[in-house]
């Protein structure tokens, strides 16, 4: 299930919910994201997504997790809106037969959503405001899998 | 009329999120935008600016449908 969403979630339970039921699966692995104060310069996060079109993207995302890893289920859970520092931001869980495929598909779903979801990011703090430029580092990271 | 949708950084410049506008190619509605806002159109053809039309990434020009949704999408700072 992919879902964007404008009110603050909980972590714990959604993993305990993503968990039930499953008898046969044997592997839950999950990455949450929590926004940063970055030592006070951010107050406020502003987090715009473009409906429709960027549920879409991250079902590509997800269908490339899909083919790439064998996968019994998985959860997206993205914040858009207004995001204190603290709050969770992203929830990724992922259910396989085995850890390895569980772990690993998080970690590329992850990567893939820090780099390639239209997500646009501005940070509000006590010296205005500013919008995120993409990093380097996230572009590093989603090329380890290619 | 175009539906046209800003978003990110291009929204705050512009000082507008969405607007409508008559025009029947990608092309047109560019001149139109850059008219009104010479800024606004000179950021929109900035590089790693990508255009989606009705949802889908286009490149290049394009023919308007009357019912057309045109988003001038800045690069993504994910998420």
């Amino acid at each position: 299930m992919i879902q964007l969403t404008k009110q603050p979630f909980d972590p714990g339970a959604l993993l305990s919910g993503f968990c039930r039921g499953r008898a046969e699966v044997g592997a839950v692995a999950s990455f949450t994201g929590l926004a940063r104060a970055e030592a006070g310069a951010t107050t406020l996060l502003e987090l715009e997504a473009y409906p429709g079109f960027t549920e879409a993207e991250i079902h590509k995302i997800a269908e490339q997790a899909r083919t790439r890893f064998d996968l019994a289920d998985m959860l997206i859970l993205h914040r858009v809106g207004q995001i204190a520092p603290g709050e969770p931001i992203v929830f990724v869980a992922t259910a396989a037969s085995h850890r390895r495929e569980a772990f690993e598909a998080c970690d590329f779903l992850m990567d893939y959503l820090k780099s390639r979801a239209p997500f646009w990011k501005k940070e509000h703090g006590p010296d205005g405001a500013r919008w995120v430029e993409p990093r380097a580092q996230d572009h590093a990271d989603v090329a380890r899998w290619e | 009329m175009a539906r046209v949708l800003l978003f990110g950084p291009l929204r705050d410049l512009a000082g507008w999120r969405e607007r409508e506008l008559a025009a029947t190619s990608l092309a047109e509605l560019r001149r139109l935008l850059g008219a009104d806002d010479p800024a606004l159109a000179e950021a929109l053809s900035a590089p790693g600016v990508q255009v989606a039309l009705d949802q889908a990434i286009v490149r290049g020009d394009a023919t308007l449908s009357a019912a057309a949704e045109v988003a001038f999408l800045p690069p993504m700072s994910g998420g």
